[in-house]
């Protein structure tokens, strides 16, 4: 993957006004100019009919009796149970409780992945030390080890520390990305010109005031997308809570849902699905109101990596 | 100026360089000692410290559990109990495992036929969602969308919508007259349903990974394209595509590593029997069966020699695609 490390879009032909906005360049490189026929229409409104469709029944089988979501035909109406079934996975089933221990989660790990990394990202990007090229290799080859070869000296450790369904064994193994030092690092080489570093050296600025009056500001839209980025991806996150968290003590809301859906006490179809709805429209409402921030963030960092 | 070079009380010699230029660093090196060895502790040290917090975390909680698997890989391990020495005792037993190499199919062709149709689908919307578009912003939102939800959500109503008896799926395909498909208990009906919810979660995002690489494809390649005569088709198969072949590397390596480590969409699909991979166990994966092995069976030995397997795979596919790259790279020259 090494070759891909040091690929700059900007190399091709891109015009230099993009090349040192980093953060608009796939906005201003327009593409092909060519116009859409009926049939690009067609299509792509398909796909957005197909994902959006299991999104919009999710909403319908949340909105019935659980013995309706089971008949045939199912339901493509929203029906009137919205609100009893939230309250009941509310107040019965304690979504209300994994949705806070989620936020928690989420909101610690990318706040600490997004500071450790950039800190990190522009050590890569931009110090001079001993290591860097050989250290940097290994933060992206740290990327392609499965979470599976962990879990089970992780699980022992946090069963020997007392942190079983804890909410700091999630925490913590997530508290820096590789991902995120990479992101940075990619951000931070093009974006912060080696002169401010230089003359903020001249000053006599050290080093923490040089990350707070100069790198912090350069990086924050890069901050922003890769904070995006982590969030949804713990909110998401589901293996390694799975293993460390119960459905019953501190669950996060994926962890909830599993137990929801394994079916250890009577399902009902309808509290399933309303648990997922709630694990749903947090990120999508994110999505509805940055969508385009998010869009231009995936595609940004895509490109770098 | 000269009143500086007067008052010099120890009598050096006034400073050769011209003042107007007073380099910082001989200035402090005259007048403390201690800051500018505090200077180049700043200089040497801070970068180490920088990159430290990902090094410590990785090692507390990637490497040291790396190597410690690999470890046990070599015991018997029962939870709770103390590990006895088996050598590769794990390993030969997971050669003769019927539930093992049943587990490896299925991760393979799981994997195959969710990364193909998705990474196939993903360029051909990219290439769509390249066209100068009404809507297009939307359009983007609404095929990113599925990225938002979770697995456990995803799956948790795919697993209506592929419902047997009542499932929206099998409904739409009566309308065609088409008997009602066992979606969970025949095999290939089985996984491709798990392929789907993969799919659907994913393809959007790899189209706009696609579609930012191919804006950064250069304009006047088209223009000679079209000028040469080239079709649309042609322009995309001849000039889209190997422009933007790293990008389309990087998601086969990404979707790979994914796919060998599916989870929770086949635990979840499988409702009740879903540690297991069903009720034959005909979608149980890798990650799966090491769920099993570990933590229903308690055998954490073996488990951690399926975890071991599992990075072997990786390496093994990672080396294919490095000489894959290395030769595409010969062959165009670069």
């Amino acid at each position: 993957m090494a070759h891909t490390l040091d690929r700059r879009p900007a190399e091709s032909g891109t015009p230099a006004a993009a090349r040192t906005r980093p953060g608009r360049r796939f906005r201003q490189t327009a593409g092909r100019q060519h116009h859409a026929g009926p049939l690009t229409y067609v299509l792509l409104v398909a796909a957005a009919f197909v994902s959006l469709f299991p999104l919009y029944w999710n909403v319908v089988a949340a909105s019935h009796t659980g013995e309706r979501v089971v008949e045939a035909p199912a339901p493509l109406l929203p029906g009137n149970r919205l609100l009893d079934n939230l309250s009941f996975a509310w107040n019965q089933v304690d979504m209300g409780e994994a949705l806070i221990n989620t936020t928690i989660v989420a909101s610690l790990v990318s706040l600490s992945t997004v500071l450790f990394s950039t800190l990190a990202g522009f050590a890569f990007a931009k110090l001079p030390f001993r290591g860097r090229g050989m250290l940097l290799s290994l933060v992206v080859a740290t990327m392609t080890i499965p979470p599976q070869l962990s879990v089970i000296p992780l699980y022992q450790i946090i069963t020997d520390l007392g942190w079983f369904d804890q909410l700091q064994s999630v925490v913590l193994p997530s508290l820096v990305a590789a991902f995120g030092v990479f992101f940075m690092r990619q951000f931070l080489v093009e974006a912060l010109p080696m002169e401010l570093v230089e003359a903020a050296r001249m000053d006599g600025a050290h080093s923490l005031r040089i990350i707070w009056h100069v790198v912090f500001p350069v990086a924050r839209p890069a901050m922003a997308v890769l904070g995006m980025l982590v969030f949804v991806q713990s909110w998401n996150d589901f293996f390694w809570p799975f293993i460390a968290l119960t459905p019953d003590g501190n669950p996060t809301l994926q962890v909830a849902l599993a137990g929801l859906g394994a079916g250890n006490h009577t399902v009902d179809h309808a509290v399933v699905l309303t648990g997922a709805l709630i694990s749903t429209v947090p990120l999508l409402l994110v999505f509805a109101f940055l969508g385009k921030h998010i869009v231009g963030g995936i595609t940004a960092g895509a490109v770098k990596s | 100026m000269a009143t500086s070079v007067r008052a010099k009380p120890d009598g050096s010699p006034p400073p050769a360089a011209p003042p107007s230029s007073p380099g910082p660093r001989g200035r402090r090196s005259s007048s403390g000692g201690w800051r500018s060895t505090l200077y180049r502790w700043d200089i040497k040290a801070i970068p180490y410290v920088f990159v430290a917090p990902f090094f410590l975390t990785f090692a507390a909680f990637g490497l040291f559990p790396l190597i410690y698997t690999g470890w046990l890989s070599l015991h018997r391990v029962e939870l709770g109990g103390d590990p006895t020495w088996k050598g590769l005792e794990n390993y030969t037993d997971l050669a003769t495992s019927e539930f093992f190499w049943n587990a490896l199919v299925n991760t393979f062709t799981i994997g195959v036929i969710s990364t193909v149709p998705q990474l196939l689908m993903a360029l051909g919307l990219a290439h769509l969602l390249n066209y100068k578009l009404r809507g297009r912003g939307f359009l983007r939102v609404a095929i990113l969308a599925p990225y938002a939800t979770s697995i456990a959500a995803a799956t948790l109503v795919f697993a209506q919508l592929f419902n047997t008896d009542y499932g929206m799926i099998n409904g739409f395909l009566g309308w065609f007259g088409f008997d009602p498909v066992n979606w969970e208990s025949s095999k290939w009906p089985a996984q491709i349903a798990i392929s789907v919810i993969v799919t659907w979660r994913w393809t959007g995002y790899n189209a706009l990974i696609y579609l930012a690489a191919m804006q950064a494809v250069p304009q006047d390649l088209y223009e000679a394209a079209s000028l040469d005569g080239a079709s649309r088709w042609r322009q995309f198969v001849s000039v889209t595509i190997p422009s933007i072949r790293p990008t389309i590397l990087f998601t086969i390596i990404v979707s790979t590593i994914g796919a060998t480590q599916l989870f929770g969409e086949p635990m979840l699909f499988g409702g009740s029997v879903g540690i297991s991979g069903g009720s034959g166990n005909q979608f149980q994966t890798l990650s799966l069966l090491m769920y099993e092995k570990g933590w229903v069976t308690g055998a954490l030995g073996q488990a951690s020699a399926i975890a071991w397997v599992m990075l072997l795979l990786l390496l093994i596919v990672g080396g294919v695609q490095a000489l894959v790259s290395r030769h595409n790279r010969k062959k165009l020259g670069g």
